[in-house]
């Protein structure tokens, strides 16, 4: 018997098994992909909010300051990059000037620090780049950047190593509420916990009525995203969000943790929850709109792009706490900025569980931090040469557009890594300007190698994502030209 | 291959790809008399791209007959062995400073810098990939470039898909609609979205007409279908502003799409080194001696503007390890003294710059195709040429009787239709 089953592995269920794997208590974790933070978390856009954009009177805001303080922290016991580049919000106008300074109004009352507005003289130094057509800008020092599926693998990787049972591959198609357990069925392998946390994203609705709850109500709002070559890093140091209308936050342009430019999101409703295509319109609306902030945006620079959908409430909240099935506990609606609140949900959850009647008793073996990853990207020249004499595979380039070694390709493999998606996730190998045209079959090869598998076996993410197949065969022979 | 057991820590001159431009570059760098040479490629052995290529039709104009790609490579390979020469595979160029002091990281050898008297720039290119062209849809596996799928196919021997859609009209994309044929594949079409095919003719009539292949002018994929692998693509037809008619649609099913929409010159370490960029080529701006803005680099081949015949690149390549050499030895040739520029529907020239003492092979790329034209160098040269297609590289030998009464500092090439009245100015 389980005391907890957690249902995602988003990056809110990878937050809340490592908050619980610090307790004496057997914790498993569900997820339906074949990695974790395949789901939406992958295409988050990585911004740690300052916290002063996020309205006051909701859960979001109540949630998105702590959670920003805690990223620091984290970065730092779970070995993955976090930059604080800080975010500057620009008006067009007076009228954008003044939202400005309700906003900046906002950030105080939360008590966050160094909030200041900036005249278009201080803007043209900092960021030379932005538009001429700027009359001032809103600075939050506060606002980082992190990568959204490194944070996910870290944070699975640490509550594994603190006993987490962890099950990929493993949808959630079944719950039943016995007196004092729930019985669950997840790819097709039965289950029993006391208590069961619902992190399952934009499939939270369907997971809640599996024990007849009515809530969350769920609807998907499609973001896309565009992803530029490294050739514009440093065209902005911070991220630029245009002023806020009541209904959007806008397009943004995100200088990423390694040094991409990233420009969106798009918001759109969509039925399908699963619908994370790109289309014509979402291009020209995200070019559009990021090249009125950053004029030497351009298509052109343009190496790959994606979507994902947002799991989103009717009032646009988080919706957080027990149901009517007690030991059921929601944790829905996690949209922007999710991502930042992650840290501060996992603790909230935990109290919840606590207050469902969870026993906390802290373990006193609970190992919090990790050891870092090594990206050769990230070194010194020296640093590489001398790990280089100790294992030659650091010498040995994969992946050329980022830098990655085969010593790094292992490694991923040894932390969890099973397709070149995960592969990707973990090293970047393949996230570069070619994308993949290089070290695919040289990472493909090294998954089969390493697996012990045929290439035919390497997946992109999974289920039916296969990459290569065997040669025709006829008769079941395999045709050989003379 | 000979392993490397020593690397130095000064080389004459230092060859940054194994490819067909590094081979030629290194063997005429040698013919200059310098002792200590290095070439240097990421993969596994020499011959570059050419290892991938096992079709034939290589070498009719450097050998005067027809070799496969490997076969190609391996002509420069047996001769480059006779040699004196350093060659370090599996190896990567981190960086190459200011004063050309190279640093190199691979397996057999760590990391460690050489300094070097010339350095060769010869990484090729790499393929455009979906990303660059931003085409619609969802993102399953099965999206892939030609150039992959010639990797799988040729050298690792598994396959790409089944029904294999390909987009773009590149010669790669050409030559895998013809090798996936052979194995079994189905091609149902090639879509190009401008109105002339991107290849080279032969390989329309050889690699489509041959196996019933369609290929469909004005056309492109509007978007990709499939959660997990590659269902379909939905193509249209696009106006003459290249945007899709998106009423005119109609689905592909298909397992895979292949993209072949153009190669970009591998110009990182380049534009680390601050060289001059000609934005028509993407790649380095060079003199007459292939050497780049700054003094001692050279290039070659693909990495200077992209190639359609790869005879073409080492004879290229030849003049730039040849001048790599001469820098070297200190025999280089007089400084260029005339600036060629990109006239009337010329889209790009190499090299940019040329000396009226010698002759040159200068290569020029048209932006339209025309039936008839004329190539018209300034008003000291005019020439007829039968057929241009952006496609296929022109060449033209600059002869220094064309220039004896030219006292300017610039000549314009232009190619104009044939029927527009030609002035004689000779």
């Amino acid at each position: 018997m389980k005391d907890v089953i957690i249902i995602g592995g988003g990056v809110i269920g990878c937050a809340i098994a490592r908050e619980l794997t610090r307790y004496d208590l057997d914790v498993a974790l569900m997820e339906s992909e074949i990695e974790v933070g395949f789901g939406t978390s992958k295409s988050n856009s990585g911004i740690i909010h300052g916290g002063h954009h996020t309205e006051p009177g909701t859960l979001k805001g109540e949630l998105v300051w702590a959670g920003n303080q805690r990223w620091v922290e984290l970065a730092e016991e779970l070995g993955f990059g976090f930059r604080r580049n800080g975010d500057l919000t620009v008006a067009f106008d007076d009228a954008e000037v003044e939202t400005l300074e309700q906003i900046a109004h906002q950030g105080r009352d939360r008590g966050i620090p160094g909030i200041e507005m900036w005249d278009v003289d201080r803007v043209r130094r900092e960021e030379p780049n932005l538009s001429r057509d700027i009359v001032a800008a809103l600075h939050g020092p506060t606002a980082g950047v992190v990568n959204p599926y490194e944070a996910c693998f870290a944070l699975i990787e640490c509550a594994v190593a603190n006993g987490l049972d962890l099950h990929v591959n493993a949808p959630v198609t079944f719950i039943s509420k016995c007196p004092d357990h729930f019985e669950i069925i997840a790819g097709g392998d039965r289950f029993r916990s006391r208590m069961v946390v619902n992190a399952a994203g934009v499939h939270a609705e369907v997971i809640a009525r599996l024990v007849g709850l009515t809530e969350p109500v769920i609807r998907g709002r499609k973001g896309e995203e565009y992803l530029l070559d490294k050739r514009l890093a440093g065209i902005v140091s911070r991220t630029i969000f245009p002023c806020p209308t009541p209904t959007s936050k806008g397009i943004l342009v995100i200088p990423t943790f390694d040094e991409t430019i990233m420009v969106g999101p798009t918001a759109e409703a969509v039925e399908d929850l699963e619908d994370v295509r790109t289309s014509a319109t979402g291009s020209e609306t995200v070019f559009a709109l990021a090249r009125r902030l950053v004029p030497g945006i351009s298509e052109r620079d343009c190496i790959a792009e994606f979507a994902g959908v947002r799991a989103v409430t009717p009032n646009n909240d988080f919706l957080i706490g027990p149901t009517d099935v007690p030991g059921f506990v929601n944790v829905a609606g996690i949209q922007s900025p999710g991502l930042t609140a992650a840290p501060s949900i996992a603790e909230l959850v935990v109290q919840i569980l606590a207050e469902e009647g969870l026993n906390l008793s802290l373990r006193s073996d609970f190992r919090g931090s990790m050891p870092r990853p090594v990206h050769a990207a990230l070194l010194s020249i020296e640093e590489l040469a001398e790990l280089a004499t100790k294992d030659p595979q650091y010498a040995h380039v994969v992946c050329r557009c980022e830098l990655v070694t085969e010593a790094e390709i292992r490694d991923a493999f040894v932390r969890g890594a099973r397709t070149l998606d995960g592969l990707k996730f973990r090293t970047r190998a393949g996230m570069g300007r070619c994308q993949g045209g290089f070290c695919t079959s040289r990472s493909m090869n090294l998954l089969a190698e390493m697996s012990g598998q045929p290439m035919t076996e390497v997946t992109k993410r999974g289920s039916g994502s296969w990459i290569v197949r065997e040669p025709e065969h006829v008769d079941g022979q395999v045709v050989e030209m003379t | 291959m000979r392993p490397l057991s020593t690397i130095l820590d000064r080389y004459d001159v230092v060859i940054v790809g194994a490819g067909p431009a590094g081979m030629a570059a290194a063997l005429a760098a040698l013919g200059t008399g310098v002792e200590r040479v290095l070439m240097v490629d990421r993969e596994a052995e020499a011959g570059g791209i050419l290892n991938q290529c096992i079709h034939n039709g290589f070498g009719l104009h450097y050998f005067g007959e027809e070799l496969t790609g490997p076969e190609y490579a391996q002509r420069f390979l047996t001769d480059l062995l006779d040699h004196n020469i350093d060659i370090a595979t599996d190896c990567y160029v981190v960086d190459i400073s200011l004063d050309r002091v190279v640093t190199l990281m691979s397996p057999e050898i760590g990391v460690r810098q050489v300094a070097a008297g010339a350095v060769v720039l010869a990484m090729g290119a790499r393929e455009r990939t979906r990303g660059a062209i931003r085409i619609p849809g969802s993102r399953p596996s099965g999206v892939m470039t030609a150039g992959l799928a010639q990797k799988f196919v040729n050298q690792l021997g598994v396959m790409p898909g089944t029904r294999v859609a390909i987009l773009g009209s590149g010669d790669i994309g050409l030559i895998m609609a013809r090798r996936m044929k052979l194995e079994g594949m189905d091609v149902p079409g090639v879509f190009e979205i401008m109105p002339h095919a991107n290849g080279l003719n032969r390989n329309i009539v050889q690699c489509l007409d041959d196996f019933d292949t369609p290929l469909h002018l004005s056309t492109t994929v509007v978007e990709i279908h499939g959660k997990d692998r590659v269902e379909g693509v939905t193509v249209a037809p696009v106006d003459g502003q290249l945007r899709p008619d998106m009423s005119r649609t109609r689905t592909i099913q298909c397992d895979t799409l292949l993209v072949s929409i153009g190669l970009i010159p591998e110009n990182e370490l380049s534009q680390r080194l601050g060289l001059r960029i000609d934005p028509a080529t993407s790649g380095p701006v060079v003199s007459s001696t292939m050497e780049t803005s700054r003094d001692g680099v050279f290039a070659a081949g693909n990495v200077v503007h992209i190639h359609d015949v790869v005879d073409f690149v080492s004879q290229e390549a030849l003049l730039s390890g040849e001048n790599a050499g001469r820098f070297v030895t200190g025999r280089r040739p007089p400084a260029d003294n005339i600036r060629l520029s990109a006239g009337i529907n010329v889209a790009s020239i190499v090299p940019h710059t040329i000396s009226s003492d010698r002759e040159h092979t200068v290569y020029l790329r048209v932006r339209e195709p025309l039936e008839k034209s004329w190539l018209r160098l300034g008003s000291v040269y005019e020439k007829r040429l039968r057929y241009v297609v952006p496609a296929e590289m022109v060449s033209l030998k600059v002869r220094p009787r064309f220039l004896e009464n030219f006292h300017g500092d610039t000549l314009t090439i232009d190619i104009l239709p044939r029927d527009e009245p030609v002035r004689d100015e000779r």
